[in-house]
């Protein structure tokens, strides 16, 4: 029963963490895909945008959090989140409407979204230093809940951590609100439409730059929830872009490019499927030692990859996608 | 104008102009900025930031064939420099005798052995339905297949390498001399980039940037964790140099001696590309690059042509690389980073010129000196802003100023890749291509 247990923390709990993060990236990526047309590469660097800025205003107004009984990150979350968006929107009026205006291909804006990434990670690091930082200062614990098992063969109880309890909360919340924004208001049926044929909803009445700049916002606000929520979950790093970048288009690209729903399901789909391959299998291979075979009772590793690759399992994902569906499961655009 | 006609036929790239003013007011302005480097810095140091630059060309010239000549977007330069410098490593560094004389090698071989036979098994399985299996059961049994012989075979090769871990360290390389390290790191990366082109070009080009970014990042982490083949973190060093290295000839000649072999392959290099580019074969492929679809109506064969322009530049990146690793004289896989081996070769291109083979040498060169200006400039910045804070507000500067100056380099690459793309998109020495009306 005890392996049970390790398998839930391990592989249930930890996979869903990571897939609610690397959904709620998604579909920031999938969004600025569906409405820009171009694979959006500082999006991660967004994300530690905003958790840097969450840090910033832990640091200034250290005791809020306790007045309300939240941690104090999630309390400055929502004026990170506006921060955030700011700067998405400051950039694209700065580095991609130009551009635009120029009408570039795609990959040139991929290639300016790399400048633009360079250029955020070079000034966070400026600033944050290259170091990792807690974000629970001055004082503030996580609180951990320890669910016992009501089982005779349990010792051993199911962990789960506040910001991990506050991270399936926002998650929830995140894909409801987007589900009502996309179907139930103007703008949100308007966004889709320019997303399916933007001549048409150009030609409709639709304005365009008012759509733009509500996606990023969009996305702004998503990237800084997904950061924080990350870095409470474990620390702020702020070379971390690089890490999340890989497994959020592998998200987005098995889900189907442009399709927000699918990017859900696609940074769960990854999420778990990084978790998995780490899992160590002999462990639940344990209490059938006796009846198995020798040699495969004696493994002590049943590991698919070490964790040391972790990264490469993303990739395998996208690679595995590109060859046997290039529109994603749930038939989004080929880019 | 005059009516001169002549019999053949007009190339539809221009021929140079008279007088090639461009060219030589840059060439000049960077002489002067070398010189500059070369008094402030001194000799062997400078002589040092030439090599790597010319080394960096190689990996410019090498990208300007993907990105210039054909618009692909290879994000995974990182990648396919760190092949190449592996290589190297193996090929140049001495042979281990701790490894080479127990019977690791052979339990080693008996190893990769296996790892090849569960591969062609699981390729075998792969064809079953020609044997009247049925389609979904043939896929199904491949993936199992696959699933167990990569357990079984995964810890076979586990216990083999442990040992080879604890025994002798690692299997060390082969001795021989440094270019043959080269040579052959430039095919690797070749064979890996036919791989990868094999599966992404026909998709658009976001795809292949997304998954050359992830293969480098996939070729890294290997090189990182293999200690039993690199010796991972712990790192290979020295790393011999295939001229006469500084101990028999001084700091700034034997780098100027290095200079001038990596100057003969630039010079090789240039030359090639210029005769391809001039050739039939250059003029297909910007007839594909410009219009794909009326050169594909001509018969040409798109995909194939696209494969062979990506393989070629995987090669220059991996020949590139090697020559930078045997430079440094050491192999440390946690040394390639996204930044110093493919965003800064990307600016080199795009601001040089993509497609321009001399414009990408002179990017190569003025990005490498910016690159590496930029931190000391940072930091005399920072110590006047700290001393006036200091002095006028009674700031407590942070102490580690100077590791963070060296992120102001990552800022001005970010900065100069935007620029270069707003104000002078088709570089500072664009390709001349002449479009007849």
């Amino acid at each position: 029963m005890n392996e049970l247990v390790f398998f839930i923390n391990n592989v249930i709990v930890a996979g869903s963490v990571t897939g609610s993060i690397y959904a709620i990236g998604a579909i920031g990526v999938t969004l600025i895909f569906s409405i820009m047309r171009f694979a959006h590469f500082a999006h991660a660097d967004m994300m530690t945008f905003g958790t840097f800025m969450v840090l910033l205003l832990t640091l200034a107004f250290p005791g809020v959090g306790g007045a309300v009984g939240l941690p104090t990150p999630i309390v400055m979350l929502p004026l990170a989140m506006v921060l955030t968006a700011l700067l998405a929107v400051g950039v694209d009026k700065t580095f991609y409407k130009p551009l635009r205006a120029h009408g570039v291909k795609p990959i040139v804006m991929v290639i300016a979204s790399l400048g633009v990434t360079l250029m955020l990670q070079g000034l966070i690091r400026l600033f944050a230093g290259t170091g990792a930082q807690n974000l629970y200062l001055a004082g503030e614990r996580k609180e951990i809940y320890r669910l016992e098992m009501p089982f005779e063969l349990a010792s051993r109880p199911i962990i789960v951590t506040e910001p991990q309890i506050i991270l399936f909360l926002l998650t929830i919340v995140c894909v409801v609100g987007l589900h009502l924004f996309l179907n139930r208001t103007r703008l949100g049926k308007a966004m889709r439409a320019m997303s399916d044929n933007p001549d048409l909803a150009r030609a409709s009445g639709i304005n365009t730059n008012h759509i733009v700049a509500v996606t990023w916002v969009i996305a702004g606000g998503l990237a800084a929830i997904a950061g924080t929520l990350l870095a409470l979950d474990v620390t702020f790093k702020p070379d971390l872009s690089f890490f999340l970048l890989l497994p959020i288009f592998a998200a987005a690209i098995v889900g189907g490019v442009g399709h927000p729903y699918g990017a859900i399901a696609g940074g769960f789909v990854v999420g778990f499927a990084e978790t998995l391959a780490v899992f160590n299998w002999a462990v639940l291979l344990r209490p059938f030692r006796d009846s198995l075979p020798e040699w495969l009772a004696q493994a002590g590793n049943l590991a698919f990859v070490g964790t040391e690759y972790k990264i490469v399992v993303p990739f395998f994902i996208l690679v595995a996608i590109l060859v046997w569906r290039p529109t994603g499961i749930f038939k989004g655009k080929v880019i | 104008m005059s009516t001169q006609q002549t019999e053949r036929r007009e190339d539809i790239v221009a021929a140079p102009s008279r007088f090639p003013l461009r060219e030589v007011i840059l060439f000049g302005a960077l002489l002067v900025v070398i010189l500059g480097v070369y008094a402030v810095m001194g000799s062997a140091y400078s002589t040092r930031m030439l090599v790597e630059a010319a080394c960096y060309a190689i990996l410019a010239l090498g990208l300007t064939i993907q990105w210039g000549y054909a618009g692909q977007f290879n994000a995974g330069v990182m990648g396919f420099v760190a092949l190449g410098a592996f290589a190297t490593m193996f090929f140049s560094v001495p042979a281990n005798e701790a490894f080479w004389g127990t019977e690791l090698p052979g339990e080693l071989g008996r190893a990769l052995l296996y790892v090849a036979a569960s591969i062609l098994l699981v390729y075998g399985a792969t064809k079953l339905d020609r044997l009247g299996v049925p389609r979904k059961l043939r896929t199904l049994i491949a993936i199992v297949l696959a699933v167990v012989l990569y357990l079984v075979v995964i810890s076979v090769l586990r216990s083999v390498t442990g040992e080879i871990e604890s025994r002798a360290g690692f299997i060390g390389g082969l001795g021989l001399p440094a270019w043959s390290g080269w040579i052959v790191g430039g095919a690797l990366a070749g064979a890996i980039g036919y791989f990868i082109g094999h599966i992404c070009l026909g998709l658009r080009s976001d795809y292949l940037a997304i998954a050359t970014l992830g293969i480098a990042e996939i070729i890294k982490a290997f090189l990182k964790n293999s200690d039993w083949l690199t010796r991972g973190t712990a790192t290979v060093s020295p790393l011999p140099w295939p001229t006469p290295g500084p101990s028999t000839l001084g700091f700034t000649l034997a780098r100027a001696l290095y200079l001038s072999v990596t100057a003969v392959m630039i010079a090789v290099i240039f030359f090639l590309l210029h005769r391809a580019y001039h050739a039939p074969w250059g003029r297909m492929i910007r007839a594909i690059r410009d219009n794909e679809i009326s050169a594909a109506a001509m018969g040409k064969d798109i995909n194939r042509r696209r494969l062979e322009i990506f393989v070629l530049g995987c090669i220059l990146m991996g020949i590139g690389g090697g020559a930078l690793a045997s430079f440094n004289s050491i192999f440390d896989p946690n040394g390639f980073l996204p930044l110093n081996h493919t965003f800064l070769v990307l600016v080199m291109v795009i601001l040089g010129g993509p497609g321009n083979n001399l414009g990408t040498i002179f990017g190569a060169v003025a990005v490498y000196i910016i690159w590496l200006m930029s931190e000391p400039l940072a930091l005399f910045l920072m110590h006047g802003a700290a001393a006036i804070g200091e002095g006028w507000f009674g700031w407590e500067p942070p102490g580690n100023l100077d590791s963070r100056a060296l992120q102001a380099r990552v800022f001005v690459i970010g900065l100069l890749i935007t620029l270069v793309l707003r104000f002078a998109p088709q570089g500072l020495l664009p390709e001349k291509v002449k479009h007849h009306g």
